[in-house]
């Protein structure tokens, strides 16, 4: 019989799911050309776990609505902010309103944190995959480790068509490996993700092994739950969160 | 009410067939499994009902297909937003499965259980009376392993996360336990109709 199974999850505080609270824009910073980060006050914020999501919801006029998720980019701070890092989506309905009209000082509502399936405690080693956008629930991890200086193994690898549209680029230090698909710096190699960026990592699993934190478009997803299952990475040790 | 300044929305459909806060994928069918896509043979595939019922029973892929086929033409509505017009699915009706089985007179509630370990809980009364299926054809093909083939549970009057994907079993019960996603603050029923997204929705 072939072998597989669902990883453990961390429970949800309910109420925060349920409950809808107002956010106000305070920062939008510049990440790449079609990424941008938004700095939301949100004061009742219950607290999350680095890889939860959120629902954010924009009213217009005539009480019609648009509802879209976004991964917390943030660390969890007790800061009463987060920050959600968004891609700019052509003619997108919501990424659009972010990029093109939002200011600051403008409200928003959101409801969360929500999904403990894709959260990390910063209690075990963590492997981590993204690719375009999707490494935003993982920075949230890698900004935790730091933040919370913490000792247990972390590593990262990104995929991005190219240097400029690299999101969070600065600020990713020795436990990330970027990969590029389009263009790369020179010296660099051109490609997908492959088995030669797991392999390494693999071979360098701490006792105990990884846990596998896999986050981007499904295409992604397929690809680098797969490159895991080959490298031999537990299907149960593999946690995926796809942007649909 | 809470407006967001500047925002305006996209033209507004009025669509009957659109619960509240759905749009319409159209040819889209996102995928949004939380766990590696199995790589499950039909040969390998059982599904398995027990729990109370009369007598328990498993069926493999052929013995499966010796039930009556029968073929869902509808909408399916997902927790994150997409609903999706006009899909056909073909397999059997729950129903069939049930006759075999019995279930009890307690009984009340049950929990699907896939290959994968996923688990979501339904009151019994969804997956009776001809509004659930095992479905292992989309649009007269093969269903794709991402979207849960071999076979997959098909309740498509509850958002799209009760329809368990590479559906293994169901386990019939006298009082309702949280499946996978209820236990991460999803509603225990999820009626897209009532927008049950949330528990406390
Ligand atoms: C758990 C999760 C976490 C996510 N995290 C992030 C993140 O951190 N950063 C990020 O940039 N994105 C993230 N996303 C994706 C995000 O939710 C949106 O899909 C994305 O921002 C595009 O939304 P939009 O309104 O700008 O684009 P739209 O094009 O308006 O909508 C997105 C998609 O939905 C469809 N759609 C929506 N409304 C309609 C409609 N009325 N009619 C027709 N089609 C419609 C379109 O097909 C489109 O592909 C996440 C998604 C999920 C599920």
């Amino acid at each position: 019989m072939p072998r597989f199974a669902v990883p453990g999850r961390i429970a949800v505080n309910g109420r925060a799911a349920a409950t809808w609270q107002t956010a106000t824009l305070t920062e939008i910073r510049r990440e790449t050309p079609h990424a941008a980060t938004f700095r939301l006050a949100v004061p009742r914020w219950a607290g999350h776990l680095p890889g939860q999501h959120l629902q954010l919801r924009l009213t217009a006029e005539d009480g019609y609505t648009a509802q879209r998720h976004y991964s917390i980019a943030s660390a969890p701070d007790g800061s009463g902010h987060i920050e959600l890092t968004l891609d700019h989506v052509p003619d997108g309905e919501v990424s659009g309103w972010f990029h093109t009209v939002a200011r600051l000082g403008d409200t928003i509502e959101v409801r969360g944190p929500l999904s403990g399936f894709f959260a990390w405690a910063g209690d075990r080693p963590a492997l981590l995959l993204g690719a375009g956008s999707g490494v935003v629930p993982l920075m949230s991890m890698v900004r935790h480790h730091r933040a919370a200086g913490l000792t247990v193994p972390l590593r990262m690898v990104v995929s991005a068509r190219s240097p400029e549209e690299l999101i969070y680029a600065s600020e990713l230090g020795a436990e990330t490996t970027a990969v590029f698909t389009r263009s790369a710096p020179p010296g660099v190699p051109v490609g997908r993700m492959a088995p030669a960026h797991v392999a390494p990592l693999m071979a360098e699993q701490p006792d105990g092994g990884w846990e596998a934190y896999v986050c981007g478009s499904n295409g992604f997803a397929e690809h680098a739950s797969r490159l895991l299952v080959a490298a031999g990475q537990p299907v149960e040790r593999i946690r995926i969160e796809r942007f649909g | 009410m809470n407006v967001t300044r500047g925002f305006t929305g996209r033209p507004r459909v009025h669509d009957p067939g659109l619960p509240p806060g759905q749009y319409d994928a159209r040819e889209d069918w996102p995928v949004l499994s939380a766990e590696v896509t199995p790589d499950l043979r039909p040969a390998d595939w059982t599904f398995r009902i027990d729990g109370l019922v009369e007598s328990p029973h498993t069926w493999d892929w052929d013995s499966a297909h010796a039930l009556p086929a029968s073929a869902y033409d509808g909408d399916i509505h997902c927790v994150t937003g997409w609903s999706k017009f006009g899909v056909r699915f073909g397999g059997v009706s729950l129903d069939a499965f049930f006759n075999v089985v019995r279930p009890h007179e307690s009984a009340t509630h049950a929990i699907a259980t896939s290959h994968t370990g996923y688990t979501a809980n339904l009151p019994l009364a969804d997956l009776t009376g001809g509004r659930a299926w095992i479905a292992w054809e989309y649009d007269g093909r093969p269903l794709p392993p991402e979207h849960g083939g071999p076979a997959r549970l098909l309740v498509p009057h509850l958002y799209f996360w009760k329809s368990a994907k590479w559906i293994a079993g169901i386990t019939v019960l006298d009082h309702d336990e949280p499946g996978f996603w209820e236990r991460n603050g999803y509603h225990a029923r999820g009626n897209p109709w009532e927008e049950q997204r949330y528990s406390g929705d």
